[in-house]
């Protein structure tokens, strides 16, 4: 096996209660969990596998404001320096005019921009060819997958640990880094 | 899961329990399989008034608008009064998926995806009325800041190009809300097709996987999304009331118009949410998914927002003789008694009286009674945009300017056209995509059944 390759072993449960249990007990025993794989979002499992919280709203405020900077400046810009037009004698710079447009501009910019970075952050581009464990994790299938490639960890513990709440199927696989 | 400690005053969100196969199988197989006669007719006739929409569009784009009933006193009458139905009708869409969101109501599961589609649909109904009244649509790039070489720019102190950047942001947020929503329903599809649709499937899925990591992240990016749609939803409508709000005109110019028109948005959106879910809990057999209880909760939030929108037609009246405004008093008076006061009534009796019979449970139970009284406040408000429209334009200052308003049926056939839009981008819509949100629908299965599931496990 390479450097690059690591070999992972997947339990697929069928219930999600006997899936967060051996979550459990692997976060007990100290044994690292690669990820969890599951056809719809299971609080707590987050805590279990002790993912940190993501960073996309930082991405928002920051894209968010820089669409509310840009959105004033280009407004105060085009009507009251580049080209101002004197339309039924309101100010130039009727700056409260400028909210609706500029409030839409934050919005937009911060979606977009947040829709980008969860892309980007979660390494999906359209057309990938998926790489979960298991056909039916997208219907009824819980899958945890375990780094065994680690001479520290005990593969015949994890397939107890496994076994012991009821896993159907135990598979293992290489990855690449 | 903590759904399954629910109080047991609660009642399942889905009413059979199931496992989780079978809300896979039963929300997907009828895109799997073929479409039902009841589908195939439903699309000819939406398809075929889409078809007349069409010809009538491009009839009078290329003779102009003048084949319109507008006159010089009258200048917005349908075409307007459509905009603002159909932008209207967007938003219980993304109210549901986003409102309800943030206030972890999760009797929303069940019926968000389609309400979402319908927000897109109706969005884009809505576009089609402002870009042919311009009278030269193929220069509509013109409403949009660009370096042209006219050397000028947009006037941003115009609320109707407040409306461009309001209607744009508000399409393209709500689609890329609804298109997120789907991918792990996409991914579910990918998994059970094969050869060219697992394809296209695959491509539309971006390689989700499952993986508990991404989804932390998508909950967190749907609730983000959900914080920008919501302002966004409340400015939208906000914005297409200023078209209104910010003129001269008597029984125009009112500040209660922004709280009006979004509560007005909401009450004809969940109508309409209403009219195509009953029909769609039918003809798809999703009675255990989209249950009596969400009806009724849908009715619930039309009793409360038709009572507001009761409470604004005579606040409306009440600041008009209040403000001791000679115009203003005239103006609502002319609503009530004037040429059009079948248009006024009409419009009262639709949306003041008709959502107070949904406070008896017999009849917000009664699928076929709901219906009825959902097309009825569809109605009702279209005829509110009618009224504002055309009472307060047909008799202004100059009494030698008064004139009266009636559609030709170019503009008749258009609004129809309209329609078949929006049926047939629906029906498109149920035959290629879940109209169920299956992965969130599988997170309340459990929800107030701690008994039921120990017995099934």
């Amino acid at each position: 096996m390479s450097d690059l390759e690591k070999s992972l072993l997947f339990g697929v449960f069928h219930d999600e209660e006997q899936m967060m249990s051996a979550t459990k007990e692997f976060k007990d025993r100290n044994i690292p969990i690669y990820d969890v794989y599951t056809p719809f979002p299971v609080h707590g499992l987050d805590d279990l596998m002790g993912i940190k919280r993501s960073r996309l709203p930082i991405v928002c405020f920051v894209a968010g404001g820089v669409g509310l900077i840009i959105a004033i400046y280009f407004q105060l810009w085009t009507s009251a320096h580049s080209w101002p037009l004197n339309v039924g004698g309101k100010p130039f710079n009727s700056f409260v005019a400028f909210i609706p447009v500029a409030f839409e501009i934050t919005v937009l910019m911060g979606a977009l921009t947040t829709v980008a970075a969860f892309f980007i952050a979660c390494r999906y581009y359209p057309g990938k060819k998926t790489d979960q464990p298991h056909v039916r994790v997208t219907s009824d299938s819980f899958v945890i997958a375990i780094e065994c490639g680690n001479a520290a960890i005990n593969t015949h513990l994890v397939r107890n640990v496994f076994r012991k709440y009821g896993v159907k199927e135990i598979s293992k696989r290489g990855v690449v880094q | 899961m903590s759904d399954a400690h629910t109080s047991r005053l609660r009642t399942p969100l889905i009413s059979k329990f199931k496992a989780y196969k079978d809300i896979t199988d039963e929300i997907l197989n009828p895109i799997e399989g073929k479409p039902t006669s009841l589908w195939y007719a439903g699309f000819a006739l939406s398809s075929t008034a889409l078809l007349v929409g069409i010809i009538t569009v491009a009839y009078q784009i290329l003779t102009g608008i003048g084949t319109w009933g507008l006159n010089k006193t009258v200048g917005w009458g349908w075409d307007i009064t459509n905009f603002v139905f159909w932008v209207g009708i967007g938003h219980a869409g993304t109210l549901i998926s986003a409102i309800l969101l943030l206030f972890r109501q999760k009797w929303r599961t069940s019926i968000n995806r389609s309400a979402e589609a319908m927000t897109i649909f109706a969005v884009m109904c809505a576009g089609i009325f402002p870009v042919i009244h311009m009278g030269r649509p193929w220069l509509a790039h013109w409403v949009f800041p660009y370096p042209n070489v006219r050397e000028i720019w947009v006037n941003f102190r115009s609320p109707l190009l407040w409306d461009v950047f309001a209607i744009s942001t508000y399409f393209t947020v709500s689609a890329v809300f609804w298109y997120i929503g789907l991918i792990p329903d996409l991914a579910s599809m990918r998994d059970r097709a094969t050869g060219f649709k697992h394809k296209i499937y695959s491509f539309f899925s971006w390689g989700w996987n499952g993986s508990n990591r991404s989804w932390h992240r998508y909950e967190i990016l749907c609730l983000i999304l959900a914080g920008l749609a919501a302002p966004l939803v409340v400015s939208v409508h906000t914005i297409v009331s200023f078209d209104f709000a910010t003129s001269v005109i008597p029984g125009w110019h009112t500040t209660i118009f922004p709280p009006y028109f979004v509560t007005g948005a909401v009450f004809s959106g969940f109508a309409m949410v209403l009219t195509l879910l009953i029909i769609a809990r039918k003809v798809m057999n999703f009675e255990n998914y989209i249950t009596v209880g969400h009806i009724e909760a849908m009715c619930k939030v039309i009793i409360l927002t038709g009572m507001i929108v009761g409470l604004a037609y005579s606040t409306e009246f009440f600041i008009a003789w209040y403000s001791g405004n000679p115009y203003e008093k005239y103006v609502f008076m002319n609503r009530a008694l004037g040429p059009y006061s079948w248009a006024y009534w009409t419009m009262v009796s639709c949306n003041v009286i008709s959502p107070h019979f949904l406070w008896f449970k017999k009849i917000r139970t009664n699928m076929a009674l709901v219906f009825i009284i959902s097309i009825i406040i569809n109605i009702g408000m279209w005829f509110e945009r009618f009224v504002i429209i055309v009472t307060s334009l047909h008799r202004d200052f100059l009494p030698s300017s008064w004139a009266m308003y009636s559609p030709t049926h170019i503009e008749i056939l258009t609004f129809i056209g309209s329609f078949g839009l929006f049926f047939t981008c629906f029906l498109l819509f149920v035959r290629f995509l879940p109209a169920i949100n299956v992965a969130e629908v599988k997170t309340v299965l459990k929800f107030a059944r701690k008994n039921e599931v120990k017995e099934k496990l």
